[in-house]
């Protein structure tokens, strides 16, 4: 009847540790979703992510009959001193034809700048079907002092667009990409600081890092 | 035990096999270095009263500040926490900062330290037949790591946040708000302390996990735990599986905050909707791990009243853990307005309406048992009729709110709010009050009064259906969450809420009169107080029990045992 009192400290330290693995892999389950998510949204358009195509590929890509708007906008964030905008405000192309938008950026500081733009598309079931051939988003963008660039982006819509019961009836998608100074161009200008002409960041916590 | 020097009573614990029971180490060694499952519990329980008591004030100020339209109170209270002339700005930011205390205290240093550490220490064990806790020394770290995080959150009230003092992002911490948006050490104190509280309760549930899959006394088998042991495991379980996902969001939000990552910053590439993502795969289990043990006490307790074991145990115990798995799969349904397309928010509303279905089976088993039962109207028992109303109305509402669509016009409004303190602060509470009535003479060896008890529960029961009844119709008519002010159209009700807080914080007088007869006055309490229908473990033992229990393991005999 009288069963040892003393608990069985090899057999509760098993399951103690087993238990604590658990909690790990669950902790780098959590830091694994960063990657997963975000290869989740290229695959799956998810939040209006665009797709990436080669020229090759696009080159074999049938044009249908039906016609889209593409709307187009431009966005900078608000501590970078730069001027971003589109040349057009929209362009009707048919679904799968490939076609070229440009945008043109200009740097408005006297000190050299390098942003990345990033971007998604409206209504967000297009994501899945919206191919750029080139852009520049793809790469970081430099801009010398008071320059001005170009910056066109070559895109179609997937004809697979037509299939989806959710994206068929789609007539128009926004484009549109947010500029964002990276943290190495924030830091190289703080370091040789010289007389600003723009105006001080609104908001405080913008001048954090 | 007075006359025991310190050094002797700190050996005690080695002893464990003296059969002097009363044993005991002298004061600071018995609760500032307690390793006793008994002690720690209620080290829990009164810190969770202590927590609650801030919680509850912080609540208090929210409904004098929402009793009208305007802005009245805020300047004073920010005044009062140390911002000498406010500027408007930061008054509105303290109404950020008191939402956010109000949660983040509720629901991690009130609620879950009662029902997982309080009664969670002090049962599990006593219920299983087992001396103590797997792993005693661990468990004394859990509380005191709780213990720190709550100082953590509370020395951030009085940091800059960006706006004003304090953290003001909400218990949800959703980035940018809490990255860029909160410049100050205010929201870095608040993440350390979601991280100390956070490690704290891991262990804890490592510990729960170990000593109910290894200590339980000979003859019972897992399917004939009480239920409430068999909530706690799934409880241990949830929290194992979903506590390390937020160390881990909110370790991304440190570093986005203080050493340039950009996990949730466009900017860098990264999406603050995956923080929303990872928050609630970890936040919506967490609701049931705040209501799961509750689900437990109220099971002893109608099987306790009405003398008979619980209808359905065994579909009882795995409604629970069916509870537990689904609650893993639906954490999108708080992201409804984040942009999902229509299959997703099908998914997620379906799965989000098989949540009904075990609690359905619950709710139904707590009145089949009932049926036909003798059944005594003790103070536990009411407390936990009323949570069966109670948590059926939030349940009820849940089910509305489980609508991808309908969610598009109710999200961040009021009728959240109803439907979510319907089910913790009327349902987890009332649990939490049912099984405080029904241990604590087995905890203090001290009766309370049953009269004080069901006069709370009356006067509680009024004020809170008071307080959030009329939530619901603030938030179909579509006033928004988280916002001292609001039209003048939806100040009748709110002028209402605000005098059901009055109500409530009545009888939370009326409970601490009660503690208070029950160590001046109270009659001393039987080892079974409640009489034949209390047929757990802890009613073997004398109230209080003895400082170590079970030195002879009981064994639980077949035809003997009810549920």
């Amino acid at each position: 009847m009288a069963a040892s009192v003393v608990p069985n400290v090899q057999k509760n330290r098993k399951v103690g540790m087993l238990a604590a693995g658990g909690a790990l892999a669950m902790l780098g389950l959590g830091y694994a979703s960063v990657p997963l998510y975000q290869l989740f949204c290229q695959v799956t358009g998810y939040g209006g992510t665009t797709q990436r195509a080669d020229a090759a590929a696009a080159a074999g890509v049938k044009v249908a009959g039906k016609s889209v708007t593409i709307r187009f906008d431009a966005n900078v964030a608000r501590d970078m001193p730069w001027q971003f905008k589109p040349m057009q405000v929209k362009q009707d192309v048919r679904v799968g034809q490939r076609q070229m938008a440009r945008y043109e950026a200009r740097n408005l500081s006297d000190q050299t700048v390098t942003g990345t733009a990033i971007f998604n598309v409206s209504p967000e079931q297009a994501g899945k079907y919206f191919n750029k051939i080139q852009c520049f988003c793809f790469t970081e963008q430099t801009l010398q002092p008071g320059q001005q660039i170009p910056m066109p982006v070559i895109y179609y819509v997937d004809p697979a667009i037509l299939d989806d019961p959710s994206a068929k009836n789609i007539e128009e998608i926004t484009l549109s990409y947010t500029f964002n100074e990276t943290h190495e161009s924030v830091a190289a200008r703080q370091r040789k600081p010289v007389s600003q002409p723009m105006e001080k960041p609104l908001d405080p916590a913008q001048t954090r890092r | 035990m007075a006359t025991i020097p310190a050094n002797e009573g700190f050996d005690a614990h080695d002893h464990a096999h003296d059969h002097d029971h009363d044993h005991k180490p002298a004061f600071f060694a018995r609760w500032f270095m307690s390793t006793n499952h008994k002690d720690i519990g209620t080290l829990y329980l009164i810190f969770a009263i202590f927590a609650g008591i801030i919680g509850g004030a912080v609540s208090g100020m929210m409904r004098a500040e929402l009793a009208h339209p305007g802005i009245q109170y805020l300047g004073y209270f920010a005044e009062l926490l140390g911002t000498a002339t406010p500027t408007f700005d930061q008054q509105l930011h303290l109404w950020n900062v008191l939402i956010t205390a109000h949660g983040l205290i509720m629901v991690f240093f009130m609620v879950m330290p009662a029902i997982i550490g309080g009664f969670g220490n002090w049962f599990v064990p006593l219920m299983i037949g087992a001396p103590d806790m797997a792993f005693p020394r661990m468990n004394n770290v859990s509380f005191w790591l709780t213990f720190v995080g709550f100082l953590s959150l509370m020395f951030s009230a009085f940091m800059p946040g960006g706006t004003g003092q304090g953290a003001g992002t909400g218990w949800t911490v959703y980035a940018p708000l809490s990255t860029s948006g909160s410049v100050g050490p205010a929201v870095d104190f608040a993440i350390f302390s979601l991280h100390l509280s956070g490690a704290g309760t891991i262990l804890g549930a490592i510990n729960f996990i170990t000593t109910i899959l290894n200590m339980r006394a000979p003859g019972m088998t897992l399917h004939k735990m009480p239920l409430f042991v068999w909530s706690v495991l799934v409880t241990a379980f949830l929290l194992l599986l979903a506590l390390p996902v937020l160390a881990a969001a909110i370790t991304m939000l440190l570093t986005d905050r203080n050493f340039g990552t950009t996990f949730f910053d466009p900017a860098g590439g990264g999406d603050p909707v995956l923080y929303q993502h990872l928050f609630w795969f970890f936040g919506h289990p967490e609701v049931y791990i705040m209501i799961l043990p509750g689900f437990g006490i109220i099971s002893q307790i109608i099987s306790t009243f009405s003398k008979k074991p619980v209808f359905g145990y065994l579909g009882m115990a795995y409604a629970m853990v069916a509870i537990g798995v689904v609650g893993f799969i639906v954490w999108a349904h708080h992201m409804y307005t984040t942009g999902l397309d229509v299959n997703t928010k099908m998914y997620f509303t379906a799965a989000t309406m098989v949540i009904a279905v075990p609690t359905g089976i619950k709710i139904f088993s707590w009145i089949a048992t009932m049926w036909g039962g003798s059944i005594e109207f003790k103070s536990p028992m009411i407390w936990a009729i009323g949570f069966i109303f109670l948590f059926t109305v939030g349940g009820v509402t849940g089910v509305v709110l489980a609508n991808g669509g309908v969610d598009d016009n109710l999200h961040d409004t009021y009728y959240v709010v109803a439907h979510f303190h319907y089910v913790l602060s009327l349902g987890a509470v009332t649990s939490l009050f049912a099984g405080f009535f029904y241990w604590f003479p087995k905890m203090s060896g001290r009766m309370h009064s049953e009269f004080l008890s069901h006069l709370q529960f009356v006067i509680f029961f009024i004020g809170v259906n008071l307080i959030f009844f009329p939530m619901h119709f603030l938030g179909v008519q579509g006033m928004p969450r988280r916002y001292p002010d609001y039209a003048v159209a939806y100040s009748y009700w709110n002028e209402i809420a605000s005098y059901g807080y009055v109500v409530m914080a009545g009888s939370m007088v009326i409970f601490f009169v009660n503690i208070a007869y029950a160590f001046l006055a109270g009659k001393k309490a039987e080892g079974n107080y409640w009489g034949e229908g209390a047929t757990t473990l802890e009613w073997t033992l004398s109230s209080p029990p003895p400082f170590h229990q079970f030195e002879t393991l009981p064994v639980i005999d077949d035809a003997a045992h009810a549920h």
